[in-house]
């Protein structure tokens, strides 16, 4: 497991940018076509095929060579690899912030106790 | 608790910047002042199975931060960095280094919005490099990330996240 820092480069890469993400989103339900893709956008379909170049390329998705079709598929072990990447970092400010829940009820307590400070 | 609005959303909107976006059931004036010393800081600050065993913050414009805090297989973490700009309660603009990965440091303007007695929170980290914001995604911060489609399940979340926004 674990990719290396040059294909972790060009994953992040294809992800630094809402178009792919919201491409990647939508595939996330299923596999789709240049045409379906292309739909929610005011796009055209080039403008998405690139796009799709990009993100295949970073190996997030593939795309099917025989039919004529061409469905777009998500790769889930690349997308798997860049969120396992990502996940200690979620996970760090995540759990500080549940503490940070936590310890503002307690402030909240103590300021309700001794009347408003000031703003 | 566990509301869905106090979810923690990580966004990556560029190259260089990593987006953090939480709502906190409390006035923002709490929030910032949670922020300002270490009494408060070291109440939360890191997973819960780290305790911080050092601070020192210099609440102030030009002030430098340092919290150090160690795991439980008594290993010590350390970052630091200095306040560039302070502005209660909505703002503070702080460098960010985590001296596992010296040399990467980043700069962070954690911006706070009150609703109904509620506070967004955003935390925008912006890197030199795009090579540091990924190494600062890979660095010892990971508790060892595990395997799970669960969270291949929430990392689309997050992408579903960045398109919405």
């Amino acid at each position: 497991m674990g990719a290396s820092a040059d294909v972790l480069d060009v994953r992040f890469g294809a992800l630094a940018d809402p178009t792919r993400r919201a491409i990647l989103a939508r595939l996330a339900k299923g596999e789709a076509t240049v045409s379906d893709l292309a739909a929610p956008f005011t796009m055209s379909q080039p403008a998405i095929t690139k796009h799709l170049k990009v993100l295949e390329r970073a190996g997030l998705i593939s795309r099917s060579r025989d039919a004529q079709r061409r469905p777009c598929r998500l790769r889930a072990e690349a997308i798997k690899e860049v969120a396992e990447w990502a996940e200690g970092y979620r996970q760090f400010w995540d759990e500080s912030y549940e503490r940070l829940d936590e310890y503002l009820d307690e402030l909240k307590r103590k300021e309700s106790g001794h009347g408003r400070k000031e703003q | 608790m566990g509301a869905k609005s106090s979810e923690l959303m990580i966004t990556t909107p560029s190259e260089r910047e990593i987006v953090m976006t939480r709502e906190f059931n409390a006035p923002r004036h709490l929030v910032f002042e949670a922020h300002t010393s270490c009494d408060h800081m070291s109440r939360w600050w890191g997973p819960r199975k780290y305790e911080v065993v050092g601070c020192e913050i210099d609440f102030r414009p030009g002030g430098k931060w340092r919290i150090v805090h160690r795991g439980p297989d008594g290993e010590e973490y350390a970052f630091h960095g200095e306040f560039r700009e302070i502005v209660p309660p909505e703002r503070i603009v702080r460098t960010f280094e985590f001296e596992g990965f010296p040399g990467s440091v980043s700069v962070e303007t954690l911006t706070l919005e009150e609703h109904d007695g509620k506070t967004t929170f955003t935390g925008k980290s912006v890197y030199k490099t795009v090579e540091e914001r990924d190494g600062m995604l890979a660095s010892g911060m990971s508790e060892g990330a595990t395997e799970t489609m669960e969270r291949l399940a929430e990392y689309l979340e997050v992408l579903r996240a960045g398109a919405v926004g």
